[in-house]
C-alpha cells in the first residue's frame, strides 16, 4: 500500500499526529508493536497510574479522613485484585478508544514491528510475517521505556520498573522506590496511601530536581507527615540482591557509610530511555545520540533524512504525553504545508501526588541564573475557604512576575487540582499575561483557583488580600 | 429622556452606509461624542459618535446597510453608574471588601511589553500569510494581535515579498486543504469593481509608454535629501518630483488635465493631484489640492498626511473627490510595467514602475543607468496620440534634467 504518512507507535504522540494528518486529508497508516494502541500512556503510564491513585487515594481518606468528615466504617479493607481490575478496565476502554477513532478518520492500523527499509518503505514483521508499505512521509513516535541500571538488573518480579507496579495483586509491607521523581513518588504514593511503608532513595539532594525547588521540599515535608514515607536524599544505589519474597537494596550516603534497605518489592524509576529497538534506523543513515538514545532532529523534527520525522520521548525535550501530542499536531501540520509553532517554555509539568504539583514557565532557580530580576507572590492553601473545606490545605501557589514589566515568567504550585489548575497560567502566560491581568480577572468563590489569583496580586505589589 | 442616533448624511453622493462594527455594547454607559460605533460607505470608513451621555440601546446591528437617516440607536438619560452602585450594595457580605481598591486604577497606555504578541492561534496564521506580526496592529487587550486580526492581516505592501527558499525536504501541498472560502465584499470593494468596469466600458483607454533615466534626480536627491530633511522635517522622495514634473506637463498639454462633461470639455488651469495608495480596505486615491503651485517640501508634507491616514481609514470623503490627474506608483510592488486604469471622471493617469539598472546607450556608449518604465493611460476621446506622447515626453524630460523644472522649460 501506498501512503501519504505512515506513523510507528500509536502512543499520545503517534495516534494524535496520525488523526491530525487524517484529517488534513492525508492517507495515513499507524504500526503498532503492541496489541493495544496508546502506548505507553494509555497501557503502562499515565492512565493506569491515575486509576491507582484515585483509589488509593479514595482509601486513604476513608481510612484517615472520614471520621473527622462525620463519616464512620466498619471493616474497611482493601481488595486490590479488584482495584488492579478496575484499573484495567479503564486502560481497555482507552485502548479500545483510540481503534474507534482510527476507524473513524479512516486510519490504516498495522500490528507489528515497523522498519525501515528505505527511507519512503517500511517493513512491518509480525510472528515472522512480514509485509512492506511506503510512504511520503513517515513519523517515529516509538517513545521511551524504563531505563534501567546496569548494577540493578530488572527481574520483573521483586526488582521491577513502573510498568510491573501497576499489577502487585497485594498491599506489599515495604517497598523501595529508587528515585525521587514522578514516576518514583506517584507509585511510592499508591502504595503508601494503602499501607505499606515505602521508602525513597533519591541520589540527588531534592525530589523533582528540574521543578521550581519549593515544590520539592514542600511536597516531601507533606509525603512524610501524611503518608509516612521516608526519603533518603543523598543516597547512592549501589546494588540489590533477591532471596525469595525479599530484595534488599544497598546503598551508600553522603558521607560514605553503606546502609541495607529490605522490603518486598523494589522499584526503579530514575527515568525513561528512548526507544528505537527494531526500527534499522541505520537503513536510512540514522544515528540516535549517545546519550539517552534519543533521535537527532531540527526545529521541524524532522530528521536529518528529509520526509522522516520524529516526535515525543525519542526526540530531545521533557519526557510528557501532552508535549508528545503537540508534536504530533505539529509535524502533521507541517507535513501538510502550514507552519504551526510549539512554545516548549509553556509545556507545563504535572505531578499526580496528593497534594498534586503543577509548574509552567522558569523556576526561581533559572531567573537566577540568567539574572532577571523578578517578584514572587506566594499564596498558602491553608489561606483558603475552599480548601479548609475539604481539608486540603497543604500547600502553596507561587507567581513569578518580571520586576519591570509585571509579565509573568513562571507559575508553580503544589496543593489540591494543581493539576488541572495549571492550564490558567498556561493560557495566562500563552497570552503574555502579566500578574496584574490575572489579579483583575474574577475567579470564581469558593475555588482552590483563588489562590493563583492571590499569589498573582501578591505578586503585583504584594496586596494579595487574604493574608 | 431617550434619543435617537440616526446616520449621519455624509457626503453628496451616499444613500446609505454599512455598519461595519459597534464600539459600545448593548446597555453601557457613554460619554458625549464619545465614539459608539463605525460606519462604513463606498467611499470611507466613520466614526458615529454619542450626541449626549446616557446609557446606550443599540437597535442597528453589525453588517446592517442603513439608509442616511436611520436610527442606528437610542441613548437613555442616565449612565450605568447609578443602577451599578444599587447592584453592588446587595450581596457584599459574602467577602471582605476586597475589591475596592484605594487607589483609582491607572489607564491602561496603548503600549505594553505585550504589544504586538499574536495569540497561538494567530501566531500561526501570520506564519503562513508571511506577515511580519509588527505591522499588524493588535486589537486585544494591550494591543495583542487576536485570530481575527491576523485573519484580516495583509501582507506588508513593502518592495520584495520574502520569497521563501524552497523547501527541500517536504513535497508540500499534496493534501493540502481545498477549502474555499466566501466573503462578502465590502462596499467599497464592490464601488472600485464597479467603476472599473464602467471606466473599461465608457473610455477609448490607451496607454503609451516611455522610459526614464533616474539619475538626475537621484543625484540631486542625495546631495540635498540631509540638509532638506533638516529644513523641512520630511525625507526628500521621489512622488514630490514627480508630481511637480506632471504639474509642469500639464501645463503644455491642458487636455490631459481636462475631463468630458456631457458634450462638453472641461479644462482645469489647476492641478489637483490625486495618488493612489494601498489601504488596508484597498485602493483609495487622496487628492493634493493646487499641486502646481506647491513647494516640493509641501507635495512631500501632503502626501505623508494623505498616506497616513489611508493607511488608519480616516480619509475623508472631501479628501477623496475631485482631482484632475491621477499618479499610482506600482513600482513600490515591484511593477516593471502596467497599464493603469483611468480615474474616471478625469482622462488620464501616470503609472510609475520600479527602477532598476539597465544597460543603456549614451552618446554612442553602453553604460548602467537607474531606469523606470513609465505608463500613461489616457482617454484618446479627448487625447490625441500627439498630446499624450509628448505630455510623456515632457514628463521624462524634466525629471532627467531637473534644473527645467526651476526654469519652467
Amino acid at each position: 500500500m501506498q501512503y501519504d504518512v505512515v506513523v510507528i507507535g500509536s502512543g499520545p504522540g503517534g495516534y494524535v499526529g496520525a488523526i491530525r494528518c487524517a484529517q488534513l486529508g492525508l492517507k495515513t497508516a499507524v504500526i503498532e508493536k503492541y496489541k493495544t494502541f496508546g502506548g505507553t500512556c494509555l497501557n503502562v503510564g499515565c492512565i493506569p497510574s491515575k486509576a491507582l491513585l484515585d483509589s488509593s487515594e479514595h482509601y486513604h481518606n476513608a481510612a484517615h479522613t472520614f471520621q473527622t468528615h462525620g463519616i464512620s466504617l466498619k471493616d474497611l479493607k482493601v481488595d486490590m485484585p479488584q482495584m488492579i481490575a478496575r484499573k484495567n478496565d479503564v486502560v481497555a476502554q482507552n485502548t479500545a478508544g483510540i481503534q474507534y477513532l482510527f476507524k473513524k478518520n479512516k486510519i490504516d492500523s498495522f500490528e507489528g514491528v515497523g522498519s525501515f527499509v528505505d527511507k519512503n518503505t517500511i517493513k512491518i514483521t509480525n510472528n515472522g510475517k512480514s509485509e512492506t508499505i511506503t510512504a511520503k512521509h513517515v513519523i517515529i513516535a516509538t517513545g521511551s521505556k524504563p531505563t534501567t541500571l546496569p548494577f540493578l538488573p530488572i527481574d520483573k518480579k521483586r526488582i521491577i520498573t513502573s510498568t510491573e507496579a501497576l499489577d502487585i495483586n497485594e498491599v506489599p509491607k515495604q517497598m523501595i522506590v529508587i528515585g525521587g521523581g514522578v514516576i518514583g513518588l506517584e507509585l511510592g504514593s499508591v502504595y503508601a496511601r494503602l499501607g505499606t511503608k515505602v521508602s525513597v532513595i533519591e541520589f540527588m539532594p531534592s525530589l523533582l530536581g528540574a521543578m521550581d525547588a519549593g515544590l520539592g521540599k514542600e511536597l516531601q515535608r507533606v509525603l512524610k507527615k501524611s503518608l509516612g514515607m521516608e526519603f533518603f536524599m543523598n543516597h547512592k544505589v549501589t546494588g540489590a540482591t533477591v532471596e525469595g519474597e525479599k530484595v534488599t537494596v544497598t546503598a551508600t550516603n553522603a558521607k560514605g557509610e553503606e546502609l541495607k534497605f529490605d522490603a518486598e518489592y523494589c522499584i526503579v524509576a530514575v527515568g525513561r530511555t528512548a526507544y528505537t529497538a527494531g526500527l534499522d534506523l541505520e537503513n536510512i543513515g540514522l544515528k540516535t545520540e549517545e546519550r539517552g538514545n534519543k533521535i537527532p532532529v531540527n526545529d521541524h523534527l524532522e530528521t536529518a533524512v528529509p520526509g522522516v520525522y520524529a516526535i515525543g520521548d525519542v526526540v530531545k525535550g521533557a519526557m510528557l504525553a501532552h508535549k508528545a501530542e503537540d508534536e504530533g499536531i505539529y509535524v502533521a501540520e507541517r507535513i501538510a504545508g502550514q507552519k504551526p509553532h510549539i512554545n516548549y517554555n509553556l509545556i507545563p509539568g504535572v505531578v499526580y501526588t496528593w497534594p498534586e504539583v503543577a509548574s509552567v514557565g522558569f523556576t526561581e532557580e533559572q531567573l537566577k541564573e540568567k539574572g532577571q530580576q523578578y517578584k514572587t507572590g506566594s499564596f498558602p492553601f491553608k489561606a483558603s475557604g475552599r480548601a479548609k473545606a475539604s481539608m486540603d490545605t497543604d500547600g502553596f501557589v507561587k507567581v513569578l512576575a518580571d520586576a519591570k514589566t509585571d509579565e509573568i515568567l513562571g507559575v508553580h504550585m503544589i496543593g489540591p487540582r494543581a493539576a488541572d489548575m495549571i492550564a490558567e497560567a498556561v493560557v495566562a502566560m500563552e497570552f503574555r499575561a502579566s500578574a496584574e491581568d490575572i489579579a483583575r480577572i474574577c475567579h470564581a468563590h469558593p475555588t482552590y483557583t483563588e489562590a493563583f489569583k492571590e499569589a498573582a496580586m501578591g505578586a503585583t505589589e504584594n496586596r494579595a488580600i487574604h493574608i | 429622556m431617550s434619543i435617537e442616533i440616526k446616520v449621519p448624511p455624509v457626503g453628496e453622493s451616499i444613500t446609505e452606509v454599512v455598519l461595519s462594527r459597534w464600539v459600545k455594547n448593548d446597555g453601557e454607559a457613554v460619554e458625549m461624542d464619545e465614539v459608539i460605533a463605525e460606519l462604513e460607505s463606498d467611499k470611507a470608513t466613520f466614526e458615529l459618535t454619542a450626541e449626549q451621555a446616557g446609557t446606550l440601546k443599540i437597535v442597528a446591528a453589525e453588517g446592517d446597510t442603513l439608509a442616511i437617516g436611520a436610527v442606528v440607536c437610542q441613548i437613555e438619560d442616565g449612565g450605568a453608574a447609578a443602577p451599578k452602585a444599587a447592584e453592588e450594595a446587595a450581596p457584599a457580605a459574602q467577602k471582605p471588601a476586597a475589591d475596592q481598591a484605594a487607589a483609582p486604577v491607572p489607564e491602561r497606555t496603548g503600549d505594553s511589553y505585550a504589544t504586538g504578541t499574536p495569540s497561538p492561534s494567530a501566531g500561526k496564521i501570520l506564519a503562513e500569510k508571511g506577515v511580519d506580526p509588527a505591522s499588524v496592529k493588535g486589537t486585544g487587550v494591550d494591543g495583542r494581535i487576536t485570530k481575527e486580526d491576523a485573519v484580516s492581516a495583509q501582507k506588508a505592501a513593502q518592495p520584495a515579498a520574502k520569497v521563501e527558499a524552497p523547501k527541500a525536504a517536504v513535497a508540500a501541498p499534496v493534501a493540502g486543504s481545498r477549502n474555499e472560502r466566501k466573503e462578502k465584499m465590502s462596499p467599497l470593494r464592490k464601488t472600485v469593481a464597479k467603476r472599473l468596469v464602467t471606466v473599461k466600458n465608457e473610455t477609448a483607454m490607451l496607454t503609451t509608454f516611455n522610459e526614464v533615466n533616474m539619475k538626475p534626480v537621484m543625484d540631486l536627491r542625495g546631495k540635498y535629501k540631509d540638509q532638506f530633511k533638516e529644513k523641512y522635517g520630511v525625507g526628500l522622495g521621489f512622488m514630490s518630483f514627480f508630481t511637480k514634473a506632471v504639474c509642469e506637463a500639464l501645463k503644455d498639454f491642458p487636455s490631459v488635465n481636462a475631463r468630458i462633461d456631457g458634450e462638453s470639455v472641461v479644462f482645469n488651469d489647476f492641478a489637483d493631484i490625486s495618488i493612489a495608495v494601498s489601504a488596508p480596505k484597498g485602493l483609495v486615491v487622496p487628492v493634493i489640492r493646487n499641486a502646481e503651485s506647491m513647494s516640493l517640501a509641501q507635495i512631500e508634507k501632503t502626501v505623508i498626511e494623505l498616506a497616513t491616514k489611508a493607511r488608519d481609514s480616516k480619509l475623508t470623503i472631501e479628501e477623496m473627490t475631485g482631482g484632475t490627474f491621477t499618479i499610482t506608483n506600482g513600482g513600490v510592488f515591484g511593477s516593471m510595467m502596467s497599464t493603469p486604469i483611468i480615474n474616471a471622471p478625469q482622462s488620464a493617469i501616470l503609472g510609475m514602475h520600479n527602477i532598476i539598472e539597465r544597460p543603456v546607450a549614451e552618446k554612442g556608449e553602453v553604460v548602467i543607468r537607474p531606469m523606470m518604465y513609465l505608463a500613461l493611460s489616457y482617454d484618446h476621446r479627448i487625447i490625441d496620440g500627439r498630446e499624450s506622447v509628448g505630455f510623456l515626453v515632457r514628463v521624462k524630460q524634466l525629471l532627467e534634467d531637473p534644473a527645467r523644472l526651476l526654469l519652467g522649460i
